[in-house]
């Protein structure tokens, strides 16, 4: 009897994205029903098995509409990129409670082409200057460096990893190798972070196809189990970049999430990481305690992300760094094709287990097993 | 030439605030049954969660948490100061906030540094607290 009622309650069993890229002919609901219909083709299921449906990014009426679903169980989660692990955590606790049986999360983005801006707009600091969550990231890992004496050098070996995974991904955006050399010498946007400590906004689309444990038996591809989650939230200090690192919340994430798995640290085959920005891995890092905190930048050296190279290889597909700026949507997917096996030239050999991790206000993990 | 950067959005919470900033005060909520400060101003203390609070004086005073330097034009009135610093201080009442350091090169800023506030007045109602060295006679 496991000691947490949703351990292996619920079960990825259909990924779709689609190309990553500018596509100006299309918006985010054409993007979202691509990949919705390519993780219903990858699952072996129709849009009439559908009687769950958690969108982001797009309007529910709309899409609803456009696909003809007219599901028992419907959510469209905020639009930050730590409600993609949130939307599958509340499918997951949706199919363990019989409130639906087969859910669809859809996530369409069409940010590049309709010119998002991630800062410039009215913002309780932009009378200083101080926009963009980029910025505020660059806040943080400033203290960070202060405490510890990280550097930015310790982030380019996170962003060279992720760039050596993308060049084996063909949907990844950029392929073109980098070096440590090159990523310092890459220009500021907010000092302390460089261009290429950010992410890549790109129009795109994933969908992933959830069911229940029976259900997924006679399905098409084998199923990818959600063995364990959990989240903490502080927005104690929401008005300011997060003193901290998020460190609590993510220990606190860290004493649960393995236990409610019952796959312990050192059972995980690689890791999924949200990396909108490098210091967020760190952050991640440190706080689930794959290092003690204040050594993630000794910890990242040397490879240990790499495939190939690395105990923990991280974020394979390249990542939001250098795949896409899926906001976690497109590295939950890559999770689920690592553990059927499907990966390609970036597959983690014997991939049994992987672990997702979110370091934000909304604090997550989320662990995956075939 | 007029003022072009962005200005702060006035509400009811905040406007106490922006009115002694006026007058080169820099003053924040108080939790009457705590004594906890915060900011930015609500309608309520994050420790008991009623109306009870009074606005009190601050000191002004605190140190750099951190502190960036923006070099991304996102706005244009910012344009031709960039790249310009942003520091993050503690007050020694307890908040932390945001603001610009006037008196140093950007690099020459440091954690932990301490600072006073002083007032920019910008425009003929707003006057943006921003922060010096403590005893530079800024």
């Amino acid at each position: 009897m496991p000691d947490w009622s949703m351990r292996d309650k619920a079960c990825i069993v259909g990924v779709g994205t689609t190309e990553y890229g500018s596509f100006p002919e299309t918006d985010a609901y054409g993007l979202g029903a691509q990949a919705l219909n390519a993780a219903l083709d990858d699952a072996g299921l129709t849009c009439a098995d559908i009687d769950g449906l958690i969108v982001n990014r797009i309007a529910y009426e709309r899409f609803s509409q456009l696909t003809n679903i007219n599901p028992q169980y419907m959510l469209a989660t905020e639009m930050h990129g730590r409600f993609s692990a949130v939307s599958l955590m509340l499918a997951a606790q949706a199919l363990a409670t019989g409130a639906a049986n087969v859910v669809a999360l859809v996530y369409g983005n069409n940010g590049k082409s309709s010119r998002m801006q991630y800062g410039g707009g009215d913002s309780l600091w932009a009378p200083w200057g101080l926009t963009s969550p980029g910025a505020s990231h660059a806040m943080m890992f400033r203290e960070h460096m202060a405490a510890f004496g990280t550097t930015s050098e310790d982030l380019a070996h996170i962003a060279v990893a992720f760039r050596k995974h993308a060049a084996l991904n063909p949907s990844a955006v950029m392929r073109k190798p980098i070096t440590v050399e090159e990523h310092q010498a890459s220009r500021f946007i907010c000092e302390p972070l460089r261009l290429l400590d950010y992410c890549l906004i790109n129009d795109g689309g994933v969908a992933w196809i959830m069911t229940t444990p029976e259900r997924a038996k006679d399905l098409r591809k084998k199923p990818v189990y959600v063995s364990g989650y959990a989240r903490q939230d502080d927005f104690s200090q929401a008005s300011i970049p997060t003193p901290g690192y998020w460190y609590p919340s993510l220990q606190t994430v860290a004493g649960k999430v393995y236990d409610r798995a019952g796959i312990g640290r050192d059972a995980i085959d690689g890791l999924m990481i949200y990396d909108n920005f490098t210091p967020t891995v760190l952050f991640a890092l440190e706080g689930m305690g794959f290092c003690k905190q204040g050594e993630g930048g000794a910890f990242v050296r040397d490879g240990t992300l790499e495939l190939g190279r690395g105990r923990w290889p991280t974020n394979t597909s390249g990542g939001h760094l250098s795949e896409s700026y899926m906001q976690g949507w497109a590295l939950l997917a890559e999770a689920a094709k690592q553990l059927r096996g499907e990966c390609g030239d970036r597959q983690i050999p014997d991939c049994r287990t992987i672990q997702y991790i979110c370091a934000t206000n909304v604090s997550s993990s989320i662990i995956l097993r075939n | 030439m007029s003022y072009n950067k962005p200005l702060p959005a006035i509400d009811q919470w905040n406007k106490p605030f922006w009115d002694a900033c006026k007058e080169h005060r820099l003053i924040a909520q108080r939790c009457d049954a705590s004594g906890k400060v915060w900011l930015p101003p609500g309608p309520i203390s994050p420790v008991t969660r009623t109306d009870k609070w009074s606005w009190v004086d601050l000191s002004g005073k605190g140190q750099v948490s951190s502190w960036v330097v923006m070099h991304q034009r996102y706005f244009p009135g910012f344009a031709d100061d960039l790249p310009y610093n942003i520091v993050q201080v503690t007050l020694d009442e307890g908040p932390t906030i945001i603001a610009n350091m006037v008196d140093l090169k950007d690099r020459d800023i440091k954690v932990g540094m301490r600072v006073k506030v002083v007032f920019d007045d910008v425009t003929d109602t707003i006057s943006l607290p921003k922060f010096a060295r403590e005893g530079a006679g800024a």
